[in-house]
């Protein structure tokens, strides 16, 4: 099985030009994920997992390496170097993020920002809706919620709406920081689920989990990250 | 997604102008001002893509040239070089060597702006509806009930209420006035819209429908816009991508998470340090 994203010799650094330094991120990361297959990034706080994850969907800008991932078409693109609209395009049809937290307007409601996603690839409105009311259901989200700004959630009904969203539209390749991290036992559980669900389904994952057990119970694969080396400034 | 404009090089000097003019001026020179001959460089060197349905931010502080940039391609300023060309279907128009009507056309038919200050884009001694009529029937649609029941249109769309579109918008407040403006732009279903500070000044709660209103349009009439801000947060809730400009030139772009989370130039680093 060819892999869906190959990603060889991954740096990144920050250059704080205020502070004249250049703070490392993470250095030389070699990851592949499969799909159907979850890879669960691990490693001490300050190994830069988040940071990988960020390369991924270009929210930060690689210092070095490659990033591959390939399409439906079996077209190979790197992620480090593609064209804004081709990672802007990828971001809509391909490439999934669930961040730790839920950055949403406070004045959507729960539904309609789980539904984006969908608007966004052409899908109905109602189709969206349908769709999006089965999934918040699955994650236990109470249906009276569904109506209202997440404003006001709890953290772990923040949570779940923000995986809802990720999940909805079922992306080829889905990234998770920490997806779990606030939830109670519960509906951790109605969450792992839902991630052998969508394995099953083909999507491909790399996840960074809060808790052990779930990369024991969910990971195919397991890559240690370390703290990065100090990277010496570059010569002017 | 289909391209819509293509800016090269897009240069505004105001003044004799003299070879040294770029080089004394810029990000890097910290000044508009040439040294050598005392023009000003409202723009350097500009260049920009824009495609079908997408929005392009554009920040930077005040004389940092952003206003200068959608001035000249509404046509509201002339460059002093560079080339601009629109993809209309399987037209192709190279903007800046338009003659004079040509470019009347493309402004009251397939462009439109909406500005900081209503008052540019808004006539006042004629009623709301009229400033939509006005524009229509530049645009050639000359049946009264017609034009009367698109205007009503519009600027329901827009929540301005039908019952007040025979008042003057001088009546109006800033943030109906700005709704004004975007019912008159989007009247004859532009595919550029080009938006200048439009949230500037306004109450909180009146941004943030207007900023809503904003991408409504973009998902309903897939309609490509560059907005013009020093609002971070404008940039980051309406725009896929971002120019950063400084004393005329881009300094940087990219997509809008990108450069705001991992900012590459030393002065994009303090801006978005210096957000609230």
């Amino acid at each position: 099985m060819k892999p869906l994203l190959d990603i060889d010799g991954l740096s990144k650094h920050f250059q704080l030009h205020e502070q004249q330094k250049l703070i490392p991120s993470c250095s030389a990361v070699k990851v592949t994920v499969y799909p159907g297959q979850l890879t669960a990034l691990t490693g001490p706080t300050g190994s830069g997992k988040s940071s990988v994850l960020k390369c991924i969907f270009r929210t930060y800008l690689p210092s070095s390496g490659r990033i591959l991932y390939r399409d439906q078409e079996d077209k190979v693109t790197d992620l480090a170097q593609a064209s804004e609209y081709r990672i802007l395009q990828l971001r809509r049809r391909d490439i999934g993020f669930v961040t730790q937290f839920l950055h949403c307007l406070p004045r959507k409601s729960a539904l309609d920002i789980t539904i984006e996603p969908l608007l966004a690839r052409g899908v109905s409105h109602q189709e969206a809706q349908r769709r999006g009311r089965d999934l918040l259901a699955q994650l236990q989200v109470p249906e009276r919620l569904w109506g209202l700004p997440p404003a006001t959630f709890s953290g772990g009904e923040k949570q779940r709406i923000n995986l809802a969203r990720g999940l909805v539209a079922r992306p080829r390749l889905l990234l998770l920081d920490e997806p779990t991290s606030s939830l109670d036992p519960g509906t951790t559980q109605s969450v792992a689920e839902l991630i052998k669900t969508i394995k099953q389904e083909g999507v491909g994952i790399l996840a960074i989990f809060h808790h052990p057990e779930l990369v024991k119970r969910l990971a195919d694969q397991t890559i240690r990250l370390q703290a990065p080396a100090p990277v010496m400034p570059e010569p002017c | 997604m289909k391209k819509i404009l293509e800016v090269r090089g897009l240069s505004r000097i105001h003044g004799p102008g003299c070879p040294l003019c770029f080089e004394n001026t810029g990000a890097d020179a910290e000044t508009n001002v040439c040294a050598s001959c005392g023009s000003v460089v409202a723009a350097q060197d500009v260049s920009l893509d824009l495609h079908q349905g997408e929005i392009l931010g554009i920040v930077g502080e005040s004389g940092s040239g952003k206003s200068t940039v959608v001035k000249t391609l509404f046509f509201d300023a002339e460059p002093s070089a560079g080339e601009a060309r629109f993809f209309d279907g399987d037209q192709q128009l190279d903007l800046f060597s338009l003659n004079a009507a040509r470019q009347r056309w493309l402004r009251n038919h397939r462009f439109g702006m909406v500005y900081q200050n209503p008052n540019l884009g808004l006539n006042f001694n004629v009623s709301a509806g009229g400033n939509i009529a006005e524009r229509l029937l530049m645009s050639d649609v000359a049946n009264y009930a017609r034009i009367r029941q698109r205007a009503r249109d519009l600027l329901t769309r827009t929540e301005v209420l039908g019952e007040r579109m025979d008042e003057s918008p001088r009546r109006f407040s800033g943030g109906m006035q700005q709704r004004v403006q975007i019912a008159k732009a989007l009247a004859t279903r532009p595919p550029l819209l080009l938006l200048d500070e439009v949230t500037t000044g306004l109450d909180l709660s009146v941004q943030a429908r207007i900023l809503d209103l904003i991408l409504e349009i973009q998902h309903e009439l897939n309609t490509a816009m560059i907005v013009v801000t020093h609002d971070l947060g404008v940039i980051r809730l309406l725009a896929g991508r971002t120019l950063v400009m400084k004393y005329g030139q881009v300094i940087e772009s990219g997509l809008t998470d990108q450069v705001l989370e991992d900012p590459q130039h030393a002065y994009t680093q303090r801006l978005v340090a210096s957000a609230l």
